[in-house]
């Protein structure tokens, strides 16, 4: 169990260290230079290169690399062009907000969605599962920002039982708190719920197709038995794995949904700081994104044990 | 109920209102999409206007005609452009193994730990936001999905017989690719890339929704939602239609691809 945990960890590094390359890659390759553009263009040479030397952009470029890899090791992510703040502190505070976000919504929606699947298939082709497929076509296909604005219209402006637009923290006010995020959290949970159930009934129908299965049931099991103990275990797994993903997308920032609500999350942050061109700020961001989604799948592989005990061997 | 052909069918019937909006949309649209007309602002859906107006006065159903036709051309040309790379690297690298394998798995697994919409978002602030740097970007954020799958079918095909015997006859390798190879891990792609035609619009609704996509005036789906936000409790009809046609849409690609799917891989049958 150690040495499989401790291989997983170990070969996280390199796809991080490959994952922040491609981040300073990607930063340095938007057209336009940083100088400029926090000087404005109306500079004199000396003021310039003063800048230039500040922000070590006179070194060479793998110097520079190594200096940005160093800070982001010391939680120092640079400041924003704009405003002048530090960059860790503003990203790790708005990924808070994603966060409690994201997890309500995941959560709900695997509490719900995951029994809804194997229920539908372990009743295959009766008029429930056909029932649960078709909703679960039907949610997948409505993207979050549109159900937003349909719950917003409906709830917020038509209704008017929800606040409409903005975010309180819960942890200032629960009450207000838990309101402002009713229908952002809803407007996630109704789509990915339809992801999920696809998922989760179509790795119960793989399940339910096996030899065992068919040896559980003759050797006299009550269904009931059949399924606790031996199909749904094992049909969790791709669930588990595709959680894993749609936790990793979804902590990178729901952008559209906080756009739609209003809520000062990470995705508007990166979103702001395209519009306003601060890259420092995307540039962090980017890498906090990145290592949360490698991260979170990281989680992921490590519990994997938990409920099939057969990777521990491979 | 037949579900298989109600994926089929309906499917098929969704795609094509799309297809056809929009093929119609290059031709001829009631109004100019992008005509203004301040006397007839935000006029609800009636004779005159089928789907109302916006906050310009101009047409929604002639923007919404349009809209499709940019969408259609930005998923197709992304998903091909996804599709074809995607295939020349995964089989290069599953067939030639040794450091190309690796030099392109790196690369692949390192966009990988992007999520796509995100990595999108940053190759777009490099392209610049115009139709050929959504699709380049759009591209670029896919081709790694389709390059694993490929690399995976490939990996597999190239230690069986025939793969063997094109080679002892003394084929290049180019043509045992093309010939042999390639054709041979097509289903899969065409599941995926079926799917992938899906996800594509949606993140390119969704990059429009925020401001970062194909730049107004020119309609699509996706800004068109992001523009009716300020006026959804004066005219909501600004903001059902464009995401209807974009839910409908993805319901088509969606039942479409379940249908594909069992088509070209028996497996997943009834799944």
């Amino acid at each position: 169990m150690t040495r499989f945990v401790l291989s997983r960890l170990v070969s996280a590094i390199p796809t991080l260290f490959l994952v922040s390359l491609a981040v300073f890659t990607l930063i340095r390759l938007i057209p336009g230079d940083p100088v400029s553009l926090m000087l404005g263009d109306n500079v004199d040479d000396a003021a310039y290169a003063a800048m230039s030397h500040e922000l070590g952009l006179d070194r060479p470029i793998a110097v520079q690399f190594l200096m940005w890899l160093q800070g982001a090791f010391q939680g120092d992510l640079g400041r924003s062009i704009t405003t002048g703040e530090a960059v860790l502190p503003l990203v790790l505070q708005r990924f808070a907000i994603t966060a409690q976000l994201v997890l309500v919504a995941v959560a709900l929606a695997t509490v719900l969605a995951v029994p809804l699947g194997m229920l539908a298939a372990w009743r295959q082709n009766s008029a429930f599962d056909l029932g649960v497929v078709v909703g679960a076509t039907a949610l997948m296909s409505i993207p979050t920002f549109w159900m937003g604005l349909m719950l917003l219209l409906l709830f917020g402006l038509n209704l008017g039982w929800l606040p409409v637009l903005g975010y309180v923290s819960p942890f200032d006010d629960f009450g207000a708190g838990a309101l402002y995020l009713v229908m952002p959290v809803a407007a996630l949970v109704l789509h990915e719920c339809g992801i999920l159930v696809r998922m989760s009934r179509a790795s119960t129908l793989d399940v339910l197709r096996l030899d065992y299965v068919t040896h559980a049931r003759a050797k006299g099991l009550t269904e009931g038995q059949v399924l606790r103990r031996h199909v749904f275990r094992n049909a969790f797994g791709p669930t588990w794995t595709l959680l894993g993903l749609i936790l990793g997308n979804l902590l990178g920032g729901v952008a559209v949904v906080e756009t739609v609500f209003t809520i000062p999350g990470l995705g508007r942050l990166i979103v702001e700081s395209i519009y306003g061109r601060d890259y420092p700020v995307l540039q962090g961001c980017l890498l906090f994104v990145a290592f949360t989604y490698v991260v979170v799948n990281l989680i992921v592989d490590l519990c994997y044990p938990l409920f099939d005990p057969r990777v521990k061997t491979t | 109920m037949n579900l298989g052909r109600t994926n089929k069918y309906l499917g098929g019937l969704l795609i094509a209102f799309f297809l056809l909006s929009a093929l119609l949309g290059w031709l001829w649209t009631p109004y100019d999409p992008l005509a203004l007309d301040l006397r007839a602002r935000l006029q609800a859906p009636g004779a005159a206007h089928w789907l109302g107006t916006d906050e310009y006065g101009r047409d929604v159903l002639s923007r919404l005609m349009a809209a499709a036709r940019t969408s259609v051309t930005i998923s197709a040309l992304t998903v091909s452009f996804a599709v074809t790379f995607g295939i020349v690297l995964g089989a290069l690298s599953g067939y030639a193994r040794g450091w190309i394998d690796r030099a392109v798995m790196l690369l692949t697994d390192t966009l990988l730990a992007f999520p796509s919409i995100l990595l999108a978002l940053a190759l777009l602030s490099i392209l610049g936001a115009n139709i050929w740097g959504v699709i380049l970007a759009l591209g670029l954020a896919y081709m790694p999905t389709v390059t694993r799958v490929v690399r995976g079918a490939v990996m597999s095909l190239r230690e069986q017989e025939f793969i063997e015997a094109s080679r002892l006859m003394g084929h290049p390798v180019g043509y045992t690719l093309r010939a042999h190879v390639i054709p041979n891990c097509l289903a899969p792609v065409i599941v995926i890339a079926t799917s992938m035609f899906g996800s594509v619009l949606l993140t390119e609704s969704a990059l429009s929704f925020l401001g970062l996509g194909v730049p107004p005036p020119a309609p699509t789906w996706g800004n068109m939602l992001a523009g009716a936000r300020p006026y959804m409790s004066q005219a909501s009809w600004l903001g059902i239609f464009p995401g209807l046609c974009i839910a409908l849409t993805l319901l088509g690609i969606n039942l479409f691809g379940d249908y594909v799917r069992d088509r070209f891989d028996p497996r997943m049958k009834g799944l």
